[in-house]
């Protein structure tokens, strides 16, 4: 496995001793410390979100040993599960029903106690919603300037992320001791789920007490592959005019394809599908190995979401769309008559 | 029965619209010359705030907004004072100092001690940096409650419901004043401000600060190595119809 960070250790350690100087205490503890990943994993009802093990690509990528950490009710079982994963040494659970929606109020303290006590230089987490939510909490208590949605590790403490609706590629340099980072799922792909063999270890459990009180939830529910891990997405925009259209048009082609459904805010601010869908800057991330989106003009907020596809693929009956820019292959018609009609033929095949 | 005091923070960040360039020397994005508004998510905070007071479920004392930015960011904070804010506060930061959201974090905690504000709505992230983060940094030095990506909420006396948009659907939150909250996209479509509101509001109070006044100093924890242009995408091919689509979806292998 490539290790940025074990290179340049290495590297550092020869010059320390090339210099011949007395090596002091202090440079010795920071060697020892610089290559212990927390890799904080997501569980949802017992089960283990295996989107979240983005965060242990991150942290084999780094290099070095790496402990997962999950809590909730069920939170061994999913620890076990979390065990056989490829590249983890250690996983440290807290088994406890206050932990299971992750509420940031007592989940943020917790996650402290443990990063404290294990004496991590990084932590890592998928840039989901209950990252978003969670890690900037957990930076601001240990004083440390998170930062977000990594697509790329330079070193141990330099990485790269999208700004601007990813029009420009920051490469950042951070001086905290303990560096808290969520990173993009589309740029560290799971690991694999067999093959390890971690130790189990019970953490710390703060307890405390959180003033927000989980009410209820209403997760749009589905039979097709998950949006943000698909293999192929189908996403359908404004053009679609309505929701009749976009359930009668957009859902066929995507069973035809076997591909997630997404949506351009156009087509979620009109009601045509749910904000879940939502593709772009301040939606859902995707890279598949194709996006084929209908009805879809290409604004930079929603080219932010998709422009790492492998294969992108547009109908759009203007031209000019700016996603004809982008788009791989390109089809200039009307989408009410070009989506059946290629529904028909890619079911034919 | 306690009434809101809300603090709205508010960014001045290139419009939307524009599309950004990096720099020659690769060290920063260009903003000279290039039009710049109230970072989206916040008009949706100054609007939810208006709200809020128009509702009237909880008596709102005050609107407060505010905004840690370039003299130029006075401009935004008159808007948001148009569309209803009652002052504002504004720390004079120039472009080049600019703060991390951690440093904004412990900003927002020394003005939300000063006004003894109850409630705190802030955008869910800003569209220039994207991190998404300082809504929660300040939740959590204030130790208080928090409900980000906020699509609705209504507040009874101390009582507060939130429905939050997370991965694959909504969750709804109920918890107690102080809190932070962080505004999505969905949460409510933000009105213009009138020709009068925006004369109104030039007679507004508007206060400039420094850092200093906050017994604060700039200290970034991280440094810029590069800015870079994200690697573009060849241009493709159109074809003339259904069937050219799927033969050329086969030949790059996405079929």
């Amino acid at each position: 496995m490539f290790s940025v960070a074990r290179q340049s250790v290495l590297r550092r350690a020869r010059t320390q001793l090339r210099s011949a100087q007395p090596t002091t205490l202090p440079q010795y503890s920071a060697l020892a410390r610089l290559l212990s990943t927390l890799a904080v994993l997501e569980q949802r009802e017992g089960k283990l979100n295996v989107s979240s093990l983005a965060a242990i690509t991150a942290g084999t990528k780094l290099g070095g040993s790496i402990t997962a950490f999950v809590a909730g009710s069920g939170a061994k079982a999913v620890a076990d599960e979390a065990a056989k994963v490829k590249g983890v040494d250690k996983i440290i659970y807290v088994e406890n029903g206050a932990y299971d929606k992750g509420l940031p109020e007592n989940f943020a303290p917790l996650l402290v106690e443990n990063i404290k006590k294990g004496g991590f230089t990084h932590v890592f987490a998928g840039h989901s919603a209950f990252g978003k939510n969670i890690m900037p909490r957990v930076a601001a208590l240990l004083d440390s300037q998170q930062i977000s949605d990594i697509t790329e590790i330079e070193s141990e403490d330099t990485f790269v992320r999208p700004i601007y609706a990813g029009n420009a590629i920051l490469t950042v340099q951070s001086s905290d001791s303990i560096k808290v980072i969520t990173v993009r799922g589309t740029a560290f792909p799971s690991p694999e789920t067999d093959g390890g063999s971690a130790a189990l270890e019970e953490g710390v459990d703060p307890k405390v007490e959180s003033p927000t009180e989980w009410v209820s939830e209403d997760l749009a529910k589905s039979d097709r592959p998950d949006l943000g891990s698909a293999d192929k997405v189908v996403s359908g925009g404004r053009g679609l005019k309505s929701k009749e259209e976009f359930d009668r048009l957009m859902p066929p082609l995507a069973d035809a394809l076997g591909a997630a459904i997404g949506a351009s805010r156009a087509a979620v601010d009109s009601g045509f599908a749910d904000n879940s869908l939502q593709v772009g800057q301040t939606g859902k991330n995707v890279a598949p190995q194709l996006y084929l989106c209908a009805g879809i003009s290409g604004a930079i907020q929603h080219l932010a979401g998709m422009k790492d596809s492998k294969v992108i693929a547009a109908i759009n009956k203007d031209p000019d769309a700016p996603i004809f820019q982008v788009a791989d292959v390109g089809l200039v018609g009307d989408l009410f008559d070009k989506v059946p009609e290629l529904t028909e033929k890619l079911k034919a095949q | 029965m306690s009434k809101l005091r809300i603090l709205v923070p508010i960014k001045r960040v290139i419009d939307y619209a524009t599309k950004p360039h990096v720099n020659r020397t690769q060290t920063a994005v260009m903003t000279a010359n290039v039009k710049h508004s109230m970072n989206p998510f916040d008009e949706l905070s100054i609007e939810e705030a208006v709200r809020l007071r128009e509702r009237n479920t909880t008596p709102v004392e005050e609107i407060v907004a505010f905004s840690a930015g370039p003299p130029k960011a006075q401009d935004i904070l008159r808007t948001a004072m148009a569309i209803g804010a009652d002052r504002s506060i504004h720390v004079v930061v120039e472009e080049k100092d600019a703060l991390e959201p951690l440093g904004v974090a412990k900003l927002l905690q020394k003005v939300v001690d000063e006004q003894k504000s109850n409630l705190v709505i802030l955008g869910k992230q800003s569209i220039d940096d994207d991190a998404g983060q300082t809504g929660q940094m300040l939740a959590g030095l204030l130790n208080w409650a928090q409900a980000t990506q906020a699509s609705k909420v209504s507040i009874e006396g101390e009582s507060v419901t939130v429905t939050r948009e997370v991965d694959g659907g909504v969750e709804t939150l109920k918890t107690k004043l102080p809190m932070v909250i962080t505004t999505d996209l969905r949460l409510n479509e933000p009105r213009y401000a009138s020709l009068p509101n925006i004369m109104k509001a030039k007679k507004k109070k508007l206060e400039k600060k420094t850092l200093a006044d906050y017994g604060l100093a700039e200290n970034l924890k991280l440094k810029t190595i590069k800015v870079t242009e994200p690697p573009t995408r060849k241009g493709g091919v159109k074809v003339e119809d259904v069937d050219g689509m799927i033969s050329k979806l086969k030949e790059l292998g996405a079929l």
